[in-house]
């Protein structure tokens, strides 16, 4: 542990804290249309919009009517991002004239865009036109993170409203998440990426000339387009020589923004950011873990004021900033510690002022290890799924971290009102347990948590489990799933967990050696992240319709409070206990047996 | 649900237009307006002719000049219109074979370096475009570049020290050198 690491560490937090706290206070506001005076000018736009979609304010939905809107919107931004896939050969803004793409890639990035998860079975810079990244895939980033936003509004105003039908209106809460604040924050950030490298341009991909040519090996094409094939059916590979570097350029710093604020995390680029135009400086990268943070963290202080007690709001953020902080700790020590490998063949390791040492397998030079672990960390938490380093190679310990992260739920701050809505999930069983151990009716914020809560937060907590298990399994038993594993042994295991582990709970990160470009898998993990966000999504709103219908009852001697010390350790407590029981059987089978087989080679 | 779909097809339109066109048109003329050198690709420019990017790193074999990561694009290293790492796993077999092949090979091109090669000069980088090796790497490499070019050493090591950007901010991230900017210095200076 060195002093720069807690240095840059310590700075990230201190910044993220007094940033989320006036946001939060921010977002408080204008949830209830008080808008402060430096966007009030945008309220005749507001207005603009609900006069032409027939929206009126005070029209209050219930549940159903709420999850409707939000399932009726969602199903259209999927056939939006499907079509411009499908048709991106024939539309502008194609300078690269990129093809269509096929009808399963099609539906897996239309589904992951518009469930906020943003996995990536494409390569964007040699798949996506601009305008289908644009008006297609920014778009996604920009309303499905709106659309969690929204979500975890309803279910604050369950808890604040008391013997109430309705939970607010879908398309107010949608359209103010996107207007006061996704889009100032992402203009705000856009420049100042552009400002450290992150290229912004309209223009077709530049080329310069190569210092050194370089000879490599191509497929041989035929004279009818096909690649020649030999008698064993392989490529036939001639010689070939680059003089010339191709750079794929492209409105990248405008989606890459969003791409963070609206903890989305699709690359506008396939290496995502650890690609030198998404991410060129280790300001950018701090910039980009700041932005993944911010509102999941904000929301927490919004949930405070909604309440009438910041207290309960800071209660949530320690317990996240807990589990976040000791789980960072081990990603940045398995990475340092490293491959043992490395020594065996005689190489430098040891970190110093001169270089990261480490693990710098699938790794940046200007991030080395401790932003790299920052951000492996951060991503994973929060369900972003951006990256500045190829997950597949990172050690087993390091590589458990992450995947333990996302199975947790993404309530350790989690996506953008996703994960704060996961996180109240917990706090309900946190104090319905208890309230079992008391023997008391378990209340939370003045509401009887009840059967029917219950019942809900059990079907929210266990869906994605269950995605996951079984989408793990059955991949591994049919042909179509195992034949896409591409490391051997136990890390071909993680890699399909991580890949269920990702879609199921809308992070989008991947170990992404697996070859998950096929059929197979982007219908498999397409299903995964539409059954992962809308079950939850439902579960959610309907314990904010109960909520909002129930009495408000005052604190008594009983009551469990819900803003202390004692609080933080049973809600760490729930979603560690949870999480564990639910996946330690199939981490022992991958990163676990593969960190005993590394140190076991020594 | 059909009750809403009115509302929901015009609204995706309405955001779509705001966040889809409105919002990168205006991030894409501020840039080009203000910032055009980075926003076009921060090209490292001589006698005002593009030869290369400051941001993406080229490949060099030649042990006359500084060699960077290892690149996994495809079908050649460091190229810049498809990004990609290697994704080989800690234990996987292919990984040790690829460490020992470049580890032979940088041994080749000087059999007098005997310090241990440091680990970001033989593993792959995760854009497999990244500009940047470690000081540590490259200082491995300078005695080489000095005998081939037929340069002191001292020099090497001056034109070395010239290209390292520190920690920015003076903590963030790491310190490292641009290999490409520093090969083109070398040109210059003993071509």
């Amino acid at each position: 542990m060195n002093a720069n690491l807690l240095l840059q560490y310590g700075f990230f937090f201190a910044v993220l804290f007094l940033l989320a706290w006036p946001l939060g206070l921010y977002m408080a506001r204008i949830y209830r249309g008080d808008l402060p005076a430096f966007v009030a000018w945008l309220r005749p736009l507001e207005n603009f919009c609900y006069r032409l979609a027939g929206v009126r304010h005070g029209d209050d939905m219930g549940w159903r009517r709420y999850a409707g809107a939000v399932l009726a919107f969602s199903l259209l931004g999927v056939l939006a991002v499907y079509a411009l896939q499908r048709l991106q050969l024939w539309l502008p803004f194609n300078p690269q004239a990129m093809a269509n793409t096929t009808p399963d890639l099609a539906f897996n990035t239309a589904v992951s865009f518009v469930t906020n998860t943003n996995w990536q079975a494409y390569g964007g810079e040699t798949t996506m036109s601009y305008l289908t990244q644009m008006l297609g895939l920014a778009v996604q980033n920009f309303l499905s993170a709106a659309t969690g936003m929204a979500v975890v509004v309803a279910l604050m105003r369950g808890f604040q409203r008391k013997e109430a039908g309705g939970i607010g209106n879908f398309w107010i809460d949608l359209v103010r998440s996107t207007l006061y604040v996704l889009l100032p924050l992402s203009l705000i950030l856009a420049l100042a990426l552009v400002g450290q490298g992150v290229v912004q341009s309209v223009a077709p991909y530049a080329s310069v000339p190569l210092t050194q040519a370089v000879d490599y090996e191509q497929p041989k094409v035929g004279a009818d387009g096909q690649p020649v094939l030999d008698a064993a059916g392989k490529p036939v590979l001639e010689a070939a020589t680059a003089r010339e570097q191709t750079l794929a350029l492209g409105p990248a710093a405008s989606q890459i923004a969003i791409k963070h604020l609206g903890t989305n995390g699709g690359g506008f680029f396939n290496a995502n950011s650890s690609h030198p135009y998404e991410n060129p400086t280790p300001v950018s990268n701090l910039l980009q873990m700041l932005a993944i943070v911010l509102i999941p963290a904000a929301l927490c202080f919004t949930f405070g004021r909604w309440v009438g007690d910041l207290r309960q709001g800071l209660a949530i953020l320690a317990a996240m900033t807990a589990i976040l902080v000791a789980l960072l700790a081990v990603e940045v020590w398995a990475e340092q510690a490293g491959n043992p490998l490395f020594e065996r063949l005689g190489l430098a390791t040891q970190g110093s002022e001169l270089m990261a040492g480490g693990n710098m397998e699938g790794k940046e030079a200007r991030f080395g290890i401790s932003a790299t672990s920052l951000f492996v960390t951060v991503t994973t938490a929060v369900s972003c799924g951006a990256v500045n380093a190829m997950h597949d190679s990172l050690t087993p310990l390091g590589g458990l971290v992450p995947m333990w992260l996302m199975q947790l739920g993404e309530v350790v701050f989690g996506g953008v009102g996703s994960g704060l809505y996961g996180m109240l999930v917990f706090a309900i069983v946190g104090v319905f347990v208890a309230g079992l151990m008391i023997g008391r009716t378990p209340e939370y914020l003045g509401k009887k948590i009840e059967a029917y809560e219950m019942k809900m937060a059990a079907v929210a907590i266990l869906a994605t489990p269950l995605a996951v298990l079984l989408g793990t399994a059955l991949s591994l038993m049919l042909e179509a799933g195992a034949a896409g594993v591409f490391n051997p042994g136990a890390h071909g295991f993680s890699e399909v967990l991580y890949a269920f582990s990702s879609a199921a709970n809308n992070n989008g990160s991947a170990f992404a050696g697996l070859g998950a470009n096929t059929p197979y898998y982007n219908t498999a993990l397409g299903l995964a992240m539409l059954f992962g966000r809308f079950t939850i999504i439902a579960a959610v709103l309907a314990i904010a319709g109960s909520l909002a219908a129930k009495k408000r009852i005052p604190p008594s001697a009983g009551t469990l409070p819900t803003h202390t010390p004692l609080f933080v350790v049973l809600l760490i407590g729930t979603v560690i206990v949870v999480g564990a029981l639910t996946f330690l059987p199939s981490l022992a089978l991958g990163p676990v047996v593969e960190h005993l087989q590394m140190v076991g080679v020594r | 649900m059909l009750k809403e779909l009115q509302p929901a097809l015009i609204l995706l339109a309405l955001l779509s237009a705001l966040t889809g066109a409105a919002y990168p048109a205006l991030v894409t003329g501020l840039a080009q307006a203000t910032m055009s050198d980075q926003a076009n690709g921060s090209l490292l420019k001589e006698n005002g002719q593009a030869v290369g990017s400051r941001l993406i790193g080229q490949p060099f074999s030649d042990p006359r000049y500084f060699w960077g990561r290892p690149s996994a694009t495809a079908p050649m290293p460091y190229n810049g219109g498809s990004s990609g790492g290697a994704n080989l796993g800690p234990l996987n077999p292919a990984l040790e074979a690829a460490l020992q092949e470049r580890i032979s090979v940088l041994k080749a091109a000087d059999p007098s370096q005997q310090a241990p090669i440091p680990v970001d000069l033989v593993t792959a980088s995760a854009s497999g475009l990244d500009p940047h090796i470690s000081p540590a790497a490259a200082r491995w490499q300078a005695p080489r570049v000095a005998r081939l070019r037929g340069l002191p050493e001292a020099r090497v090591l001056a034109l070395l020290e010239r290209h390292t950007e520190g920690r920015q901010w003076g903590f963030l991230g790491e310190p490292r050198v641009n290999v490409l900017a520093l090969n083109r210095a070398l040109d210059q200076a003993a071509p």
